[in-house]
């Protein structure tokens, strides 16, 4: 038995090669190609984006070898399936505003008080039970909310304000209405981390100078939570320009014309993608590109709006973690 | 207190609270006494009547769609096909296996690929490297996408460009597994980040290999966080309906749908094709086909739910 060198660990191993360095035994090639594939489905998401965008890019451009992009960003008519074609894609973009305005007008308040009351009012066991709910309406399908906006929400909006001009089943307000219940969940649970995240030293030095809980809500947790609360509106903003089947089944097919009446119908930009691609389309035509036209503005508006939302969120949370 | 302003931890953001702080204070000296107790209670009130209103919104949905569709509730919606004619007559049958298979498919992709890539960014990935924080940003930003563009890029790249594997049950299940990866990666990265670091280096003490580490003792610590992970990427999947539209789920299927071939249907989009057509039956049809789905939905979220709480662990 040769005796154990200094720079031996295992005598077992030692005993037949002695100066065996610290590290592994061998070049693990299994370790590596497990690595490897790995970073392969990490990789794998940046494939995903650049196949979105090469997949948008090649019809764009040659719809826009066709439509000039000043007409198509400033022309206020949409009717690319007519025999006489107008490629104005506003008055989509307006239904698509008006969605998303409406929606934020219902969630905002509605997300910010329940937000508000959970993080500071609400006791725990109450809290174990209302976020839970709030979560069951974050997971119910589009569609249902979409059947339920068309065949519930819409009467009965005619019934409630009887007096405003109602025109047809379809109502592009409500359609937003109905996406604002659909992203009440989401400012309310974003909001409720940033405020939770506040911490409770803010809150108890604002109780020894004597202010009261509503002071404390709205005068320190909510300015300090700001970021993640601006984030939160942001993604639901982002979530509703999104939204496409609610604004399909409750806003209906729309007007070719550039209006901005809540009570009609109207179209918004994913709403026209979802209604033409169920038409049967031939590849190569000018209406199958509008598709990836229309697709290519909504993915860049809410690539930007996504972008704005997480620097907002990574900033809130290095502060105080 | 100038030191403390040099430091970097003091951001906008407390400067603001210390604003609101001092602001509150302030607000009480000059009113000097205690007025605005009627502030606080109607202040609280606005709180219940905002968490009330959005749970009112909840109840509707639920009550209405009970309401509507549960008599039409029995076993034909799920041993009948599609019936354009007599409304009576249809069901779910096909949209329901169509839905079997899309999901199918996506658990199988999503799960080793969204699992793999977590594992990646949070065991070895450096994350000062550039390319490392690109695909962090990279899966953040996409899982902020709207699905509808997902279907476009199914559209284009799985059922006619690169893939060409035409309007099939495989080419819906390609693309809601791009559409769920970003859930299934962000819960996953977030449960293997949730394990502490002294198991890691037990293991490799005890000379295991990193894999054998992340294997036998990573993973399993991580699995009940990401098993809720998926299942909430998996009730994502079978909820959604518009990516579909674009990648063919949108036929008339009267008969069994296969993966690789054929047409499909799946239940949102068999809902939406009833919704749409003008008889009333449709509609209750339709809202017949929510309460199943929400059913189903249900049972799948209060699982991921309980398997959350069941498993919770602080270390």
């Amino acid at each position: 038995m040769p005796a154990l060198s200094s720079g031996n660990v295992a005598s077992g191993a030692g005993a037949e090669n002695p100066h065996r360095p610290l590290g592994a035994a061998r070049p693990r090639y299994g370790e590596k190609a497990i690595k490897a594939l790995l970073a392969l489905c990490a990789a794998l998401s940046v494939a995903v984006t650049t196949a979105i965008v090469i997949s948008l890019l090649q019809p764009t451009f040659s719809f826009f070898g066709e439509v000039s992009i000043s007409d198509f960003l400033t022309g206020t008519q949409w009717a690319p399936g007519q025999a006489r074609a107008q490629f104005g894609v506003l008055p989509i973009v307006a239904g698509t505003l008006i969605v998303t305005v409406t929606a934020l007008l219902v969630a905002v308040p509605v997300g910010l008080l329940s937000a508000i009351y959970l993080s500071e009012y609400a006791p725990r066991r109450v809290r174990q039970i209302l976020k839970p709910a709030l979560e069951v309406l974050a997971g119910i399908p589009t569609v249902a909310i979409g059947l339920f906006g068309f065949a519930f929400l819409r009467p009965l909006a005619e019934d409630v304000l009887p007096f405003l001009e109602w025109q047809g089943p379809f109502s592009i307000g409500v359609a937003g209405v109905a996406v604002g219940l659909l992203i009440i969940p989401l400012v309310a649970s974003i909001s409720e981390d940033a405020m939770r995240s506040v911490p409770s030293g803010l809150r108890e030095g604002a109780y020894a100078l004597g202010s009261t809980k509503m002071r404390v809500s709205v005068r320190v947790v909510f300015p300090a939570a700001i970021s993640g609360i601006v984030a939160a509106i942001v993604l639901a903003a982002s979530r509703a320009v999104g939204e496409t089947m609610v604004v399909l089944m409750v806003g209906g097919a729309g007007n070719p014309e550039l209006v901005w009446n809540p009570l009609e119908s109207a179209q918004a930009m994913t709403a026209y993608i979802g209604r033409t691609a169920t038409g049967d389309i031939a590849t190569g035509t000018i209406v199958y590109d509008t598709i990836f036209a229309v697709g290519s503005l909504l993915f860049v508006m809410t690539l930007a709006m996504n972008m704005f939302a997480i620097r907002l969120v990574r900033r809130f949370r290095e502060v105080y973690e | 207190m100038s030191t403390e302003e040099k430091t970097p931890r003091v951001s906008e953001r407390t400067r603001l609270a210390v604003a609101g702080a001092r602001a509150a204070s302030e607000s009480i000296f000059r009113e000097g006494g205690r007025g605005g107790r009627t502030g606080n209670a109607l202040f609280f009130a606005l709180l219940l009547l905002g968490i009330g209103i959005a749970l009112i919104g909840l109840v509707t949905i639920l009550t209405w769609s009970a309401v509507e569709g549960g008599p039409r509730l029995s076993w034909d919606l799920f041993t009948e096909g599609p019936n354009t004619i007599l409304p009576a007559m249809a069901g779910f049958k096909t949209s329901i296996l169509g839905t079997l298979y899309v999901i199918g498919g996506v658990i199988m992709l999503a799960v080793p690929i969204g699992v793999g890539a977590a594992i990646y960014l949070e065991e070895y990935a450096d994350n000062t490297r550039w390319y490392n924080r690109l695909i962090e940003l990279n899966i953040q930003n996409l899982a902020g996408v709207p699905s509808i563009v997902f279907g476009i890029l199914g559209l284009a790249f799985i059922v006619r460009g690169p893939l060409s594997l035409g309007f099939v049950a495989a080419a819906g299940s390609l693309t809601l597994t791009l559409l769920v990866l970003p859930t299934v990666i962000l819960a996953s990265r977030e449960a293997i980040r949730a394990v502490p670091s002294s198991i890691r280096a037990g293991s490799l003490a005890l000379g295991a290999t990193q894999w054998q580490t992340i294997w036998r003792n990573v993973l399993p610590s991580a699995l009940p966080g990401i098993l809720t992970g998926v299942i909430l990427a998996v009730s994502r999947a079978l909820g959604e309906a518009a990516p579909l539209l674009l990648v063919g789920a949108a036929t008339f299927v009267p008969y069994d749908p296969e993966f690789w071939d054929g047409g499909y249907s799946v239940l949102p989009v068999q809902i939406f094709n009833y919704a749409g057509r003008p008889q009333d039956e449709f509609r209750v049809l339709a809202a017949a086909g929510v309460i199943v789905m929400l059913i189903v939905l249900l049972a799948v979220n209060s699982f991921a739910i309980w398997l959350r709480n069941r498993y919770e662990r602080k270390w």
